[in-house]
């Protein structure tokens, strides 16, 4: 151990150690010499014998170096002053391989990054192995929610858990109003069960939960912040427990502070924001809402997903047996950190197999230039061989370029890749979980610096090995020009070339059939026109207290939106689209229906001029009036899908619908076209209309405006109309409708964005890579072009020759790829959306663009060849 | 090259040098190959060159110490000399050549000595 500190310290004062040695070594010489001297030798003789005796003074140094210091390390610093001394020698290579690298290494961190987050990183929870997302594969369309008394039956009966939370699927987009002090404003709330948070694992980083009192029915009212609301509304105030709140004009006890690493929204509801959080009772009058709870176990020791499940599934039936007035619960388990990345999981994997398939490029690339170096360098190595460097000291040399060289890139990849996970971190609105987690971590900086060491030595090694197989003899022969380059020498950079080609075009193709499917996405009827639109949140607030003075407020609302010019129609809905999702029962009258086909529908309560606001068209009958009132005959309007599946070949116009919201019967009135409702990809189901003024059922109340107006002159006049009935409204929270549609297609939108970048940039190298090849072999001919010139070979003919050489490397290439892609196309099948896997259109417009870009690519360098003069090209020879 | 001059086994000019330290004193690197090739009865090849890779070894594992002084012919030059270390270290080497040479020889003497069958 000491003898290495020795060895270390003395590699770093080779200089002062090399003149003492010198000094010891001439006293050595001179000692030798006058013995030999004595021995009667001529003085010149005496002293080429001292140094023969020594073995070489040189020798002996080296001897002596290898033996004080490291070798190893001492020729890696030779290597690498030798490489720096290259690199800047060649600049503008240097430059042109840092940036590529750079490029790439950025995007592999970026997206490295991203998949950490979200797929390998465990959740912000504390155990998140043991937490189980319980869903409910029940028969209604609402999915993934189950009634309160099966949650309390599985906490009470359930061996497999230790716990089971849950909070109120329900909640929406600023359910609630805060007023008081400051402008008044919409805010974001979850109610959760008593022991959502304990059983996550999170603590309050003020004050406490919620307790056993505040979580009973009409208990006392008490909220939690999130960090972020505490932080921007109550500039931290430490002392804030206690204070109350008014919230949707009640006071409410803020008992605690969350955590700022507790972000509810960024795991289970991905680009939401939520605000505050509230208690949410499990009792019998939150048990008649129906499916509301969204639920999260963690399993007991010993517990498995699968008996869990099994367990649940038995549970769930005696439950349904003892009493049959239940929703019905059909357990489905999964692990939440699956549950929570499971949307986006495949986009992940394959951005990541896509920056992988980047890399391998950049390394092909960057290793035919080398190549093409090492051929302009065959003099210099020579040398260097003839001078007694080994050959595993060359090949050695060649790697310690190729990983410097990629070591920088990966400098600038790094740079790179800290503004590409910033700025996806910022992004706002986009449903994808945990997306605002994303930054550069340690893993990140560990996996960059092994992605540039691989890589340096990946698109090193090619190079480096054909070193040696340089014979120093026919180099050293060989004037740099006038011989063609060796066979097997261009056989590989054809081959680096072809795999380009064809790696790039598994990526046009992925990228391709992603932008065709966004296309065809956002080229689907939604139903309703986003165009020119936008929303408000209006709830009645509580001085209308009864149904009248409501009843009155909303024609009160719509009449003075309506009167602002420029506006063309206004209508109020408590469910936007692509928005929550809850399904009521619609059983028509006079039919019997079974449990299997009892129809549900997806209920909407609006008001009159709703469906003109929002461009749904109205195919028959009539749309609701001021005259649908609580005394008038309960109507409703029902989609085209209802009415033909609720009564088939029937005209649905006059026909009635039992128990929805209302005692008597509800007489359709009107047919209207399908909307879109949970998602764009997703056809739509049965979906109603219920007028606002016959209901109390009401959580919300959005008002949805189509004017000619920009947004802000909208928002100024709506707010100046609306101030005198309620002049705390909240103005900010205008929103056009295209958001909406926007924040639908934003994970879709997220990986064609990536994907096309990455297939966008495979290009650039792979043409560059046609190019530098391409380009090469003519530099390499230039004597034979000018021979076959001078023998009459046109201009047209060479460039032909040329181009078609070119065309041969990408079509085989493109052959290659093809087969890629199709195996890529079959993996990521379920991204796609109206285009088949082997959409024929895309592999057509890949074939095209490589074809072209290889064209060019091979052009540039023929031209250049056509215009070689042959008696300068002869003469050079 | 006469055959009948013999090459140094690897590792042990160390020990020579190690030895010849011990027994003459502090002496500088031509000293010490002087000394070594006499004793072998200038039976050794000995590059002498060499010699200093071996001090800078025993140097690095302290078994000797160096400081510059003035040689027979007022030159300046290195003087080696043994340390504690390197004494206790030859002892013990020195001890392990015998056996291991004893046991060399016995090898090659007649088999008649008692090898068994």
């Amino acid at each position: 151990m000491i003898a290495l500190f020795a060895r270390l310290f003395a590699a770093f004062r080779k200089k002062d150690l090399d003149r003492e040695f010198r000094d010891e070594l001439a006293s050595h010489v001179e000692l030798l010499t006058e013995e030999n001297r004595r021995a009667g030798m001529p003085e010149a003789e005496a002293r080429r014998m001292a140094i023969v005796k020594i073995g070489g003074l040189d020798a002996a140094r080296d001897m002596h170096r290898d033996a004080r210091g490291l070798p190893a390390f001492d020729n890696l610093l030779q290597d690498l002053r030798y490489t720096l001394r290259m690199l800047r020698k060649d600049a503008g290579f240097t430059m042109f391989a840092v940036l590529i690298v750079g490029l790439g290494i950025g995007a592999s961190t970026t997206i490295f990054s991203v998949v950490n987050t979200l797929l390998l990183r465990p959740l912000p929870f504390r155990d998140p192995g043991n937490l189980v997302w319980i869903a409910n594969s029940g028969s209604d369309l609402s999915g993934q929610t189950t009634q309160v008394r099966y949650m309390l039956d599985l906490q009470r009966h359930s061996q497999s858990f230790s716990g089971i939370a849950g909070y109120m699927a329900f909640y929406g987009v600023g359910d609630n109003k805060l007023t008081g002090d400051g402008p008044p404003e919409r805010l974001n709330g979850v109610q959760v069960s008593r022991n959502f948070f304990s059983l996550l694992g999170v603590q309050p980083a003020l004050g406490r939960t919620f307790t056993a009192e505040e979580c009973k029915w009409n208990g006392p009212n008490a909220t939690m912040l999130s960090h972020g609301l505490w932080e921007r509304r109550f500039s931290s105030d430490p002392n804030i427990v206690g204070k109350k709140l008014i919230l949707n004009d009640r006071p409410v006890t803020i008992v605690g502070v969350l955590p700022a690493s507790f972000d509810f929204g960024s795991v289970f509801a991905p680009g939401t924001r939520v605000d505050l959080y509230g208690p949410f009772p499990l009792v019998k009058e939150t048990d008649r809402w129906g499916n509301t709870m969204a639920m999260i176990g963690r399993l007991a020791p010993g517990a498995n997903i699968r008996s869990a499940e099994a367990e649940a599934t038995v549970l769930a039936k005696l439950a349904e047996d003892a009493d049959k007035n239940g929703n019905g619960f059909k357990p489905r388990m999964s692990m939440l950190s699956a549950h929570v990345s499971g949307r986006i999981r495949t986009a992940l994997l394959v951005l990541a197999c896509a920056v992988g398939v980047v890399m391998l490029i950049v390394c092909a690339n960057l290793s035919n230039l080398l190549l093409a170096r090492t051929a302009t360098r065959q003099k210099e190595i020579a040398i260097r061989a003839a001078l007694g460097a080994g050959r595993w000291r060359l090949v050695r040399q060649m790697l310690t370029e190729s990983v410097v060289l990629s070591l920088l890139g990966g400098i600038l990849g790094l740079i790179l890749a800290f503004l590409g996970t910033a700025s996806l971190a910022r992004l706002q609105g986009l449903s994808i979980p945990l997306l605002e987690e994303v930054h550069v971590d340690p893993a990140a900086l560990g996996f960059t610096l092994l992605a540039a060491i691989f890589t340096g030595l990946v698109f090193g090694l090619v190079p480096a090995l054909h070193v040696p197989g340089m014979t120093l003899h026919d180099s050293l022969k060989e004037t740099g020009r006038g011989t063609s380059e060796g066979r097997g020498r261009a056989w590989v950079r054809k081959a680096l070339v072809v795999s380009e080609v064809a790696l790039a075009s598994v990526l046009l193709v992925g990228a391709g059939l992603l932008i065709r499917s966004f296309v065809r996405v956002m080229d689907v009827n939604l139903g309703f026109q986003p165009e020119r639109a936008a929303t408000l949140r209006v709830d009645p607030d509580s001085r209308y207290s009864t149904q009248a003075m409501q009843n009155a407020y909303y024609g009160d609302v719509l009449r003075r939106v309506r009167d602002i010019p420029g506006v063309q129609g206004a209508g109020l809905t408590d469910a936007l689209p692509l928005g929550r999702n809850r399904t009521w029962g619609a059983p028509a009258e006079g039919h019997v229906y079974t449990n299997d086909n009892f129809p549900f529908a997806f209920p909407r309560i609006v008001s009159d001029g709703y469906l003109h606001a929002m461009g749904i068209p109205l195919k028959a009958g009539r749309d609701f009036t001021e005259r649908d009132t609580p005394e008038s005959e309960p109507v409703i309007i029902v989609n085209e899908t209802m009415a033909g599946a609720l009564w088939p070949g029937e005209n649905a116009l006059g026909k009635r619908l039992l128990g929805i919201s209302s005692d008597k019967p509800r007489r359709v009135v009107g047919i209207v076209g399908d909307v879109r409702h949970l998602a764009l990809e997703k056809g739509s189901g049965n979906e109603m209309y219920i007028p606002i003024r016959q209901t109390r059922d009401i959580p919300s109340v959005d008002m949805v405006v189509r004017a000619t107006l920009p947004l802000p002159a909208l928002a100024s006049a709506v707010r100046e109309a609306l101030r005198p009935l309620d002049p705390n409204l909240p103005a900010k929270e205008f929103r056009p409708l295209e958001t909406l549609v926007d924040r639908a297609v934003s994970p879709r939108r997220f990986t064609m964005i990536l994907l096309g970048g990455f297939a966008a940039f495979a290009l650039i190298l792979a043409s560059l890579g046609i190019y530098a090849v391409i380009s090469y072999s003519v530099s390499q001919r230039t004597q034979e072009i000018g021979i076959r010139m001078a023998l009459g070979a046109t201009t047209g003919e060479l460039q032909r020759g040329i181009v078609l050489q070119t065309l041969i490397l990408a079509g085989v290439g493109i052959l290659g790829g093809v087969l890629g892609s199709w195996m890529l196309a079959r993996a990521i099948r379920s991204l796609l959306f109206g285009v088949t896997s082997n959409d024929p259109v895309t592999f057509l417009i890949m074939l095209a663009v490589l074809t072209l870009v290889a064209a060019v690519a091979g052009y540039l360098p023929a031209r250049r060849a056509s215009r070689i003069d042959p008696v300068a090209a002869l003469r050079a020879a | 090259m006469p055959d009948d001059k013999l090459d140094l086994l690897q590792g042990t000019l160390d020990l020579m040098v190690l030895q010849t330290l011990d027994s003459m004193g502090s002496q500088h690197g031509y000293g010490i190959a002087r000394r070594i090739e006499q004793v072998s009865g200038d039976l050794l090849i000995l590059n002498q060159g060499t010699i200093y890779a071996s001090l800078v070894r025993l140097q690095q594992n302290r078994s000797i110490s160096a400081s510059w002084g003035v040689s027979e012919n007022n030159r300046r030059a290195k003087f080696y000399s043994i340390t504690k270390t390197g004494q206790k270290k030859l002892a013990r080497q020195a001890e392990n050549w015998g056996r291991l040479s004893a046991v060399i020889g016995r090898f090659f003497r007649p088999a008649s000595e008692g090898a068994p069958e």
